[in-house]
């Protein structure tokens, strides 16, 4: 069976599953991500929260994203899975490993790879908060699109 | 046909997850005013169009078979 690096779930992320993935003999190094559903923001309470995707896309999009990485950083390797559905608090919404023959390849891969999620990834989460519902525009609050659209080039420099 | 997918808010807002319309030809700025109007969409300023799964210009148009997905702010990871 092919190995999927990146992938969109619907059922609990297993982060051995992702290691596995990227470990190679000729790597010295592997860093992971983990992101999780947080109880309490800025003073309000989640009680859960509801990941959708425009699944196809999001797909193509984090393989993208695994193409902008291996430009940026010849000969890492990276796996990237995110959750959808429903997520209690703690509940982990996205798994990133990197590998990479030395350390801070895959330390700035692996950041790289969270941050570019947030931008293009057709990803959405419903907060279900204690007094309430909202779909969050992005988690930053930033303007969403500054440009009027995500940054879809790679940012190579 | 074009099969337009509507996602978080804009899904709830027009009651569907999918529509289908006769727009061939319809530039995405275009596209975009005229779904607004016909489903009563907000906050369609911040609102990104992707065209068979490719993020598309505002001048790009659509054609018969596309299917066109409204994107807002996404919010993954």
């Amino acid at each position: 069976m092919k190995e999927e690096l990146f992938e969109i779930v619907e059922e609990p992320i297993q982060l051995q599953d992702l290691v596995a993935k990227v470990t190679r003999r000729e790597a010295g190094a592997i860093t992971t991500f983990i992101g999780t559903v947080r109880e309490w923001t800025k003073g309000k309470r989640t009680i859960y929260l509801e990941y959708e995707a425009y699944k196809p896309m999001a797909v193509k999009m984090l393989n993208k994203i695994g193409d902008e990485i291996q430009a940026k950083w010849p000969n890492t390797k990276v796996a990237i899975t995110h959750r959808v559905g429903r997520l209690d608090i703690s509940d982990a919404a996205v798994m990133i490993a990197v590998s990479s023959p030395h350390r801070k390849a895959a330390y700035e891969a692996n950041e790289y790879a969270i941050n570019r999620i947030k931008q293009i990834v057709p990803i959405w989460k419903k907060e279900h908060w204690e007094d309430g519902e909202t779909w969050i525009g992005d988690q930053l609050e930033q303007v969403p699109y500054p440009e009027g659209k995500p940054n879809i080039k790679d940012e190579l420099s | 046909m074009i099969k337009v997918l509507l996602f978080a808010h804009l899904q709830e807002e027009a009651g569907s997850n999918e529509v289908e319309l006769e727009l061939d030809g319809m530039t995405v700025s275009h596209l975009k005013r005229e779904l607004q109007q016909r489903y009563q969409l907000s906050e369609m300023d911040q609102v990104m169009v992707a065209i068979n799964e490719e993020y598309a210009l505002d001048e790009d148009k659509v054609k018969n078979g596309d299917i066109v997905a409204l994107i807002p702010p996404v919010s993954g990871g």
